[in-house]
Parts: structure tokens; sequence; C-alpha cells
């Protein structure tokens, strides 16, 4: 018997549901935070980011109708999978960071902790963030949260498990469909994270994450004219700036990336989520 | 108001058609362009349709097509790569040879003036966007695009004969199409009768196609006003591409001024291993005949890529000759905002999107 050969995994995009090679055909090495080599993983290229916002634009409408319980049960589910993944996304997380087995087992529970805490948000955002608004005069005035729309994500590129948990759960939980530029430093988890969204009652389209060089991808969604908002979290300045200065031509909702370096394991608050959301306002005459 | 355009000779119109044998023969089948004079350009076929049989051993002696060796060209041409100044060059070509269409039991004279509209300035932000070729619609509603689109150089087309089945009498579709030319109707989309093709009663299909060419010559008073011919062969119900080249001939020689796949009503529509054998049936054709006919693919094509894939099979079968608004059509209705997305990426740098640009 010969020795037997190593299966080598081949990472590609998750784009509507499916797992494309990056149309570009380029690919580049992902190595350990010691500098071995792990796989190499697709180099997405903006034509990727167009067909990925066409994905998330046809999920969109689907996505938002679907009942806010139905949106909690699938993150639920999401969680539920990513669980029983626990052991490949501590040892993802060991090579990507160079954090010990325990610290990495943690991480993963936290990630999985902070979906079925988005979850339960679904149905409860309306009741915090709507409202009966008293009004002078013969109507019943009420204000209800809706969506955004398709989301850019620049997801950080520290924290790849985690930090990308944290950016997408707040965004999709209220029925917006997200494109995500993976970290270009780790991608691998995020590529694992496909996997499980893939296999999750997750409608294809909700979430595609491209990897690649945040600093190639990032402007085109930002300058793309049917991405109604941007989350800059994992951009550096200059870049932020110029997607910034991107966004601005339709009107595009922006969250900054913030000043200091985020503690992923803190409480998260609602802000994530209240960023990408609209509230519309219904003036209902009193039948007299 | 069609009555009245036929002037003199309405009430024997149809009928005259009918019976005359052997109806009209090739040899007064007027070509493009040479209103008034009776051709001689395509006496090769002067006999062709004097009788069913003899129509019949033409068209099945028509060579076959070879269908994997079509729908591997037709593959192998898609694969082109247009980019940068060419692109945007076929861009613009596409979307002069656009024929804007609404062809819906809900078109109101409302969304037809917005179609209207829309064809004469695509894109009301950029004035260097061209116009689109035509605008086509039933015929009932003519008279509101011809009214909106005065002056602006935009035809209007219309279907007719009984679409999109063709399933009525002869009667009754040369009426649709009078009515349509009368209404002002500058090209009259036409449907062959496929069941009559499909039992290979090709005399039956040639001089219906005769009987409604007639009619749209006869729209205005002392022909001032005659309308082109679109033949619509729905390829898709045809089963074969050699049924394909063989609707394609037997629709020139009556007199079509155009050939044109689909009614847009029946899938597959305008695919390109069709669109390819009916470029070589008009080529062939003008090297037997002289005479010039123009292709239009209708239903299917929604992309800038759909679109310039089929000009790039235009140019590769018959030739730039073909690259005109007045020989190639492109029969769409989403087909033109993608177009306009494209075009807008192309002078922006930035990806275009659906909310800029309006609904059809």
């Amino acid at each position: 018997m010969s020795e037997r050969l190593a299966v080598r995994k081949t990472y590609k995009l998750f784009i509507g549901g499916a797992f494309p090679r990056s149309e570009s055909g380029r690919s580049y090495a992902v190595t350990s935070s010691k500098g071995d080599f792990l796989a190499n993983a697709a180099k997405g290229s903006r034509k990727d980011a167009r067909d990925a916002v066409a994905a998330a634009r046809k999920a969109f409408p689907g996505w938002s109708s679907a009942t806010p319980y139905n949106r909690g049960q699938i993150l639920y589910r999401v969680a539920e999978m990513l669980e029983g993944r626990r052991a490949q996304f501590a040892a993802e997380l060991v090579d990507a960071d160079g954090v010990t087995a325990k610290k990495a087992g943690e991480l993963v529970d936290a990630a999985v902790d902070r979906l079925v805490w988005y979850a339960g948000w679904s149905d409860k955002i309306g009741a915090i963030r709507g409202a009966a608004n008293p009004v002078a005069g013969p109507y019943f005035n009420l204000s209800t949260v809706e969506p955004t729309g398709v989301v850019a994500v620049i997801a950080p590129p520290m924290g790849p498990l985690l930090g990308l948990v944290s950016v997408i759960a707040p965004v999709i939980v209220t029925g917006n469909t997200c494109v995500v530029v993976a970290s270009e430093r780790a991608p691998l988890p995020s590529i694992t994270l496909a996997e499980v969204l893939a296999t999750s009652d997750l409608p294809g389209g909700v979430v595609n994450i491209l990897t690649g060089s945040a600093g190639e991808i990032a402007p085109w969604l930002a300058g793309h004219m049917d991405v109604n908002a941007i989350d800059l979290t994992g951009a550096d300045a200059d870049l932020a700036v110029r997607c910034e200065e991107l966004a601005a031509e339709n009107l595009k909702r922006v969250l900054r990336p913030p000043l200091d370096r985020i503690d992923w394991l803190a409480d998260p608050g609602m802000d994530r989520m209240t960023a990408f959301l609209e509230t519309k306002t219904v003036w209902h005459p009193i039948g007299v | 108001m069609y009555r009245a355009a036929q002037a003199g000779d309405r009430r024997h119109l149809p009928k005259k058609l009918w019976t005359h044998q052997p109806l009209v023969g090739l040899e007064t089948v007027r070509p493009v362009g040479d209103a008034g004079e009776v051709s001689t350009t395509t006496a090769p076929f002067a006999e062709v349709a004097s009788s069913n049989a003899a129509l019949r051993a033409f068209l099945h002696g028509l060579p076959g097509v070879d269908r994997v060796g079509a729908d591997a060209r037709a593959a192998m041409l898609g694969t082109r790569s247009i980019k940068t100044t060419a692109k945007a060059q076929a861009i613009d070509l596409a979307i002069s040879m656009v024929d804007l269409t609404t062809l819906e039991g809900a078109d109101t004279p409302g969304k037809v003036r917005a179609m209207c509209a829309k064809a004469v300035h695509p894109d009301p932000t950029d004035p260097s966007v061209p116009r689109v070729a035509a605008v086509c619609v039933y015929p009932d509603l003519v008279a509101t695009a011809v009214r909106a689109l005065d002056g602006s150089g935009v035809k209007v087309a219309s279907v007719a004969t009984a679409f999109p089945s063709g399933r009525s009498s002869l009667d009754v579709k040369v009426t649709d199409t009078a009515l349509a030319v009368a209404a002002g109707a500058a090209e009259i989309d036409m449907v062959i009768d496929r069941g009559a093709f499909l039992s290979g009663d090709y005399l039956k299909v040639f001089e219906e196609i005769v009987a409604v060419k007639a009619a749209c010559g006869a729209g205005g008073a002392q022909g001032e006003h005659s309308a082109h011919l679109k033949v619509i062969l729905e390829t898709g119900e045809l089963a074969t591409y050699d049924n394909v080249r063989r609707a394609s001939w037997l629709a020139m020689l009556a007199g079509a001024d155009f050939i044109k796949t689909s009614t847009g009503k029946v899938q597959p529509a305008a695919t390109l291993p069709v669109t390819l054998i009916m470029l070589e049936a008009v080529r062939d054709f003008r090297l037997r005949t002289g005479r010039v006919v123009g292709v239009k693919p209708a239903g299917g094509i929604r992309t800038t890529k759909d679109a310039i894939k089929n000009l790039v099979l235009v140019n590769e079968t018959v030739g730039a000759d073909w690259l005109t608004p007045d020989l190639f059509r492109l029969g769409a209705s989403t087909l033109l905002n993608d177009l306009l997305m494209q075009r807008q990426k192309m002078a922006t740098g930035r990806y275009a999107g659906p909310d800029y640009f309006t609904l059809d």
C-alpha cells in the first residue's frame, strides 16, 4: 500500500448560495500566524462583487418579507450548524490567530452565542424601534422599521470568526441581505462559515462572501448604485475615506469604522442593527 | 378608419387576394425600397410558388442544417470578448436597433405613451444616448404611439394577423393588418400560420404573407404610406432547424422585408443558433436574388451580453452591411434598461442600479 495522499481543499467564493471560483481566475496563498502555508483562497474581483450584489438584490424581496419569527429561526439554525463544526472552526482559529486551543474554543462558543443573541432580536426590534406616536389629530400614527436593502460589509481583519459573525448577523436579522468582503489575512473561517450558511435554511443570496483584497473590492461596492448601505468596520482609515466619498453618490447609509479596536467579546448593543434600518411612518385616520 | 384608407377597392381587396390565382406570382413581389418598380430580381424563383408541390420541392431541396455545427458555431461566436471602446460602440448600436415592445393584455394608452417617451430619450439624464429604432404595440394602440412619436424619428411597429397564434381566417388577418397600417404603423409584424406550415401546406403560408404584404402597401391613399413587413416565424414552434431555414426562405420568397424569430410568447424564443440560421438564409437569399432582407431576433434577449453576441453573429455571418437598424433589430423590453445600465457604468465607472431607470 502506498502512502495516502492528502486531500487538498480548494477554497472558493460564496455567491447566491453557490460556491463559484473567482471570475478572474485568481487565487492567493493563505498563511498561518506563523507564516506556514495553509491553503489557496479565491481572490475575488470587481465582477465577483457585481455578481454578488445581483444575488443579494435578488434575495432581498423574499428575505425581507419573511416573518421576523422565521428569520430568527433560521439564524438559530445557523448557530446550531456552527456549533456542530466547533472543532473545525477552533482548529482554523488556532492556525489563523495563533491562539491556544482553549481560547479558540471560547471564541467559537462566543460566535454561537452571538448568533443566538441576534436571532432573538428578529421579532423584538420592531417593538423597540417602532412606536405608536401621539399626534394632534384624528389619526393613528405608527412608525415601523424596515430593512435598508443590500448592505456591503467590510469584515474586520481581526476576529476572523467572532468578528465576522458579529457584523453579518445584525445586518441580516432585520431583513437586509449582504455582500461581505472577508478578512484578507484570515479568510478560511469565513469560507467555512459559508459552508455552514449554505446548509442551514438560509436562502441563497442573503449572505454572499467574497475573499480577496478589501482595498480592491470595497470601492466597487461603495460606488455601486444598487447597494443601499455599507459597513466599513474592517476598512483602514484611507480606504474608509475613499469608500465614504464613493458612497455619497447614491446616498448610501455608511457605518464608519470604529476609532478604537473593538472588543468583540463585549456586549454588542443594538447599534449594528439599527444602523441598517429605515423607519416608515403611517398616518391612518381614526374612524369616527 | 382602415376603410377610408383602403380607398376605392376596399370591398374587393381581401376577396381578390384570396382568389387571385396563381395568386401574386413572385415576379410581381415588390422588393424593399423599390416601391412601384416590379421586381425582376426574384426571377430565379418565379416558378417556385406556382403550386404547393413546387414550393414543397423547393423548400425541401434546401440543404439541411447541421444542428451540432450550428450550435457550435453560435456558441463559439458567443465567446468573443468585446471591450472598452468597441463595447461602447456596440451598446449604442444595440440601443439604436431596439424595437421597444409592449404586447400585454394590460397595455394602456398611458403605458404606451410612457414607453414612447422612453424610446425617444432612453436615458433622460444623458442626451448622447441614441433613440431606439421603433416601438412595437398592438394595432389598437398604434394611433396613440404615432401621436406620441410624431416627428421623433422613432417608427411605430404593430403586430397584426391574429397575433400571437395566427389562428384566424385570412380576411381577419388582412383586416387586422389594414387597421394597423391605416392607424399609421410604419412596420407590421405578422405571424405565419404555424399549423399550416407544420402540416406541409406551404402555399397557404405563402399566400397569406403575400396577402398581408399587399395590405401593408394598400394602407394609405395611392400607396404613399406603405408599411414594412416583418414576418414572425415563431421558431420555438417549428421544432427543427431545417424548418427554420425553410420558413425563412418561404417568408423571403413571399416578400418579407424582415424575418423575425419569435412572438416572445413562446419559449424558447430567439436563441443564437436560430438567429444564425436566419442570417445565413438572408445572406444566401441576397446572393441568389440581390434582394436584401432584415433579421429581427425577439424574445429572451435580456442582457447587454446577449445583444452583443447577436451583433457579433451578424457581423460574422452577413457582414457589417447588416449592422444598421434598417436591417437588424432586437425585439425586447427589458434589454433596454440593461443596455442603459452598462452604458452608464462605462461613462461613470461605477456599477449602475435599476432604481435609477424607469420600470418597463
